[in-house]
């Protein structure tokens, strides 16, 4: 379980990152990207992904599998 | 030098003797409804009073790309380096970045006073990284004032911390107070945790701005508020707004356009919202004229714009140029603020006695001015992005803002293809006051109703605006009697 960040849409704002619980979410090369073994879509956290919550690009941050 | 720099050398041209006189404050040269603990605020701050608009620079550092709000006017995601639009920046930086920046700039332009975080997104959406900002430009160049912009939805967090930090002037951009208009605006929020949408977001981002808004002028912050004017959404709505800002103490309330093009991806510019023409922008102006101080003079810049606020020199201080940066003096600011000092005590001076020539009653004309900086007539019409207007009748000579333009001259050869978009710039316009016009374009003007001269080349704005009118005067006086 966990979630991914479609780069071509990323703009690489970086308010992803800032909300992530697990610090699942790093910068490369200009777009961020997910580490899905840290990532728990927020399970324990918050009711919903705060990554997809707070991203400002329509379906970007999306369920990974 | 790029061409839209104000030199020290073009702009004390005229050096007398007798030294620095200080500025008579009450009069003309600052706010006349402002009180004087505001205008000694705000009369180094370009954003926020017309007349420093002429003489001080600001710069934008882009630390804060996160927002945490969505407007339908903003895409971020589209930057072109040729594009003033707020919200837009070729390149984010650190903390550690800007402050290299700032250094930077202040070493090349003695005009700088001022630094704000204007995003690309919201300043305060992850506060931090602008807050440090903010403490190492403050250790290292403790005259600089600092300002920053924000949507305010997380204001009421940070309110202690900005007023701790001397940060005396910020922005909220207050687009509505209704909830059902601000729901066409903003589709959503990031709040607390989640997201929410619709009227509710909208309910939620206005609570927080009045909030906001409130507790900052409490403590004494001079707070601006920026509305976009978005023509059959929130156009008739904007005197609730400005009345409701006004009750909250703010001190300048700043109408801008709302930019709506396709080419930028907007939701907006996608759906065909238009954006307002001028005359409606300055009809909502006037109508609003006697609640909280307009502004004017406002060029809705990047999120990264350096310089005068009619220029962005911001391609000329990109991280990878920095390196090469001259180390700053504060002599040379000390020098320019000596000789800002004096202009604007003449500027002033030569405008109150061209209006004591002047006593009868007339209808207001506009013209326009091709400048770049400190108050003068000092800008080739054929160079000119933008001409500000000024409106002049007998009570004197008033600026009411600034239209974009196509240079007319590329290279010394006119732009025949960009005659239309100057022709519509100078629309309502009787006469273009320039350091220098070629006979074709002269001609041309002349054909459209439009006379542009070049005798007043160099000397100060208002006054040549206010000679230039009551010449106008005469002549027609003695053309009415022959």
């Amino acid at each position: 379980m966990a979630f991914k960040i479609v780069a071509k849409n990323c703009t690489g704002c970086g308010a992803c990152e800032f909300e992530c619980p697990n610090k699942a979410i790093k910068e490369s090369g200009g777009v961020f990207a997910i580490n899905d073994k840290k990532c728990t879509e927020c399970a324990g956290f918050f009711d919903t992904p705060q990554c997809a919550a707070a991203c400002p690009i329509p379906n970007t941050c999306v369920q990974a599998f | 030098m790029p061409q839209n720099i104000v030199a020290l050398s073009s702009i004390g041209r005229t050096p007398r003797s007798g030294g620095n006189k200080p500025v008579t404050c009450g009069t003309a040269a600052g706010p006349d409804d402002l009180p004087q603990a505001v205008w000694e605020k705000i009369r180094d701050h370009p954003c926020y009073s017309e007349d420093a608009h002429h003489y001080f620079a600001r710069m934008h550092v882009a630390v804060a790309p996160a927002c945490n709000i969505q407007c339908h006017y903003c895409n971020r995601k589209y930057d072109c380096s040729n594009e003033s639009r707020p919200g837009v920046v070729s390149e984010k930086l650190t903390p550690e970045q800007a402050l290299q920046k700032v250094m930077a700039v202040a070493a090349e332009v003695p005009q700088l006073s001022v630094v704000g975080v204007a995003g690309p997104g919201d300043a305060l959406a992850h506060a931090d990284e602008t807050f440090r900002t903010f403490e190492l430009v403050n250790k290292a160049l403790p005259h600089l004032k600092l300002c920053l912009s924000t949507n305010g939805l997380a204001l009421p967090d940070h309110v202690e911390r900005i007023a701790a930090m001397g940060i005396d002037h910020v922005t909220i951009t207050i687009n509505t107070v209704d909830p059902k208009i601000g729901a066409r605006i903003h589709p959503w929020i990031f709040f607390r945790h989640r997201r929410w949408e619709g009227a509710e977001a909208a309910r939620i981002l206005h609570e927080r701005q009045m909030e906001g808004l409130e507790a900052l002028t409490g403590r004494g912050v001079l707070v601006k508020v920026n509305s976009v004017l978005i023509p059959g959404i929130n156009d008739e709505h904007l005197a609730d707004v400005n009345a409701a800002v006004c009750a909250r103490g703010a001190f300048l309330h700043n109408i801008m356009p709302l930019i709506s093009d396709p080419a930028h991806g907007t939701h907006f510019g996608l759906t065909g919202q238009r954006g307002p023409t001028p005359d409606e922008l300055r009809a909502t102006q006037d109508r609003l004229g006697g609640g909280a101080k307009l502004m004017r003079h406002c060029r809705q810049c990047r999120a990264d714009a350096v310089g005068l606020l009619g220029e962005d020199r911001g391609a000329d201080f990109t991280l990878a140029k920095l390196n090469a940066a001259k180390p700053y003096d504060p002599r040379r600011r000390e020098i320019y603020l000596s000789v800002v000092e004096r202009e604007r005590s003449d500027r002033q001076k030569a405008k109150e006695l061209a209006q004591m020539a002047l006593a009868v009653p007339e209808t207001p004309v506009l013209v326009a001015v091709a400048t770049k900086g400190g108050g003068r007539i000092n800008l080739h019409f054929g160079h000119a992005t933008e001409f500000q207007i000024y409106e002049v009748d007998p009570r004197g000579a008033r600026f009411i803002g600034h239209r974009r333009t196509e240079k007319y001259c590329d290279d010394g050869h006119g732009r025949a293809d960009n005659w239309d978009a100057i022709v519509r710039a100078l629309d309502g316009v009787s006469a273009v006051l320039c350091a220098k016009i070629g006979e074709r374009p002269r001609e041309r003007l002349a054909a459209a109703g439009i006379t542009a001269t070049d005798q007043y080349a160099f000397e100060y704005i208002e006054a040549s605006a206010i000679t230039w009118y009551s010449s106008r005067l005469q002549s027609g006086e003695r053309a009415a009697s022959a």
